[in-house]
């Protein structure tokens, strides 16, 4: 009989998320609308002037980036959750963190990297100084997957219950502020042209641990939601 | 106790003293029984009986409250399950955007292939042939089910859970089940089915196992 290899089933898994997003393409394109909404509003709240801009935009655009991502974190899940494909994934043989770790990646390239390749839009209309861009992008780069990754775990741990959006909230901000306090401190490095090296530095560290240990506390969150 | 006993091969799934505990309030159980290859068990009992709980334990999804399920012989592990168990409960694990096709060709990607069986087949003998590239969510409830029953066809199982296999079926659907199951039987597998009465597997005469009745004698 042919069982079918871990590989295989990351693959299947990848073609089907993937074929979900397209057909909820609409929805794929929230988090983005929602960032450019924020970004655009700000310059009529606070005034015009450049230099007032230039001074909030990296951080104005990393706050807003990160909201956006908040904003399609509870669907990573919930729909899996309610019309059983949850269990079945629990109940194959292959690795649980394995399959969890590809469906948090499908979640950042649908959801987070459509962000991340508006942010320079985003810049450009706070006036962001343009030696700050690869710093902002960078930070960009290590943090979203940080925060997705972050999320996923949070997500898994509310998944059971019915109106966990506020909960979630809850859960992930605090967990969120490192992050951002890393990426916007090498953002104002950046601006004051000091060395960036090393928030960028904390933000791999970061990324790179949680990479591991992320679809582990998912898995175990996922089987206490099921139970 | 000296009589050479002959060499038996173990079970497909026993369970030995078998319950389940929400709040240390019962909810089935004790339950002891076995599944030999070739087994179609009816499991019978009313709403709230734990009969959904009970395939939630021996899939693994739930840890016992009390006593074990063994697995050839085996305790029962997430890992020992692969391949082992198919489990259709109330939620059929397939999504209303994709199709039927789809739908399958991920549970295979996820659960492994059958040999000797394609999606097309397995969508044929369901009674879905021309549905195979339909959006699930234009299907009726009952083809839904039927999707869900193309799964188990599909990935190589011995062990099949039905949670209520007959709701949303109509009297075709209905035989369709017993159809299958009963063909699952020749194969030498195995199946537990759920059912709360009113409808029931009419091939042969299937041992049953009432679960309210335990209940109450554990709950006085």
């Amino acid at each position: 009989m042919s069982y079918g290899t871990s590989f295989s089933a990351c693959r299947a898994l990848f073609v089907r998320d993937f074929s979900l997003v397209w057909r909820r393409r609409g929805d794929a394109l929230n988090p983005v609308l929602f960032a450019v909404m924020v970004v655009v509003l700000f310059p009529f709240a606070l005034g015009p002037e450049p230099n007032a801009l230039a001074r909030i935009s990296a951080g104005t655009v990393l706050v807003a980036l990160l909201l956006a991502g908040l904003l399609s974190l509870d669907a990573l899940f919930r729909s899996d959750f309610e019309d059983g494909s949850l269990e079945q994934l629990v109940l194959s043989p292959h690795p649980l963190p394995l399959l969890l770790a590809c469906k948090i990646a499908v979640h950042w390239l649908t959801t987070a990297l459509p962000l991340l390749l508006v942010a320079p839009l985003l810049g450009e209309l706070l006036y962001l100084p343009r030696s700050e861009l690869p710093v902002l992008l960078a930070a960009l780069a290590l943090s979203t997957p940080l925060l997705s990754l972050i999320g996923a775990v949070c997500v898994a741990l509310t998944v059971g219950m019915r109106r966990s959006g506020m909960l979630l909230a809850l859960l992930v901000l605090p967990l969120y502020v490192p992050v951002l306090i890393f990426a916007a401190g090498a953002c104002n490095a950046a601006g004051q042209g000091l060395p960036v090296l090393a928030p960028l530095l904390w933000l791999g560290a970061g990324l790179a641990l949680t990479l591991v240990l992320a679809p582990l506390a998912c898995a175990a969150a996922l089987r206490i939601s099921l139970s | 106790m000296n009589s050479p006993t002959p060499p038996e091969t173990p079970p497909l799934l026993e369970a030995r003293g078998l319950a389940y505990l929400r709040n240390d309030e019962p909810i089935f159980g004790p339950l002891s029984f076995r599944l030999d290859a070739g087994d179609v068990v009816l499991m019978e009992g009313d709403n709230g009986s734990g009969k959904t709980t009970l395939l939630k334990v021996l899939s693994g999804l739930l840890p016992p409250g009390a006593g074990e399920v063994l697995l050839n012989g085996e305790p029962l592990t997430l890992a020992r399950l692969s391949h082992q168990v198919a489990l259709l409960g109330h939620l059929l694990g397939v999504k209303g955007e994709l199709s039927p096709l789809q739908n399958l060709r991920f549970a295979i990607g996820l659960g492994g292939l059958r040999p000797g069986i394609t999606p097309y087949h397995a969508l044929k003998s369901v009674g879905l042939e021309g549905y195979e590239d339909l959006p699930l969510r234009q299907l009726s409830a009952g083809q839904k089910k039927r999707v869900a029953l193309a799964r188990l066809l599909l990935v190589p199982a011995a062990l099949w859970l039905l949670d209520e296999p007959y709701a949303n079926l109509d009297r075709e659907g209905i035989t369709l089940v017993n159809r299958l199951l009963e063909l699952h039987a020749l194969r030498g597998g195995a199946a537990l089915i759920t059912s709360h009465g009113a409808y029931a597997y009419t091939s042969g005469t299937p041992r049953r196992i009432r679960l309210d009745a335990v209940d109450r004698e554990f709950a006085a």
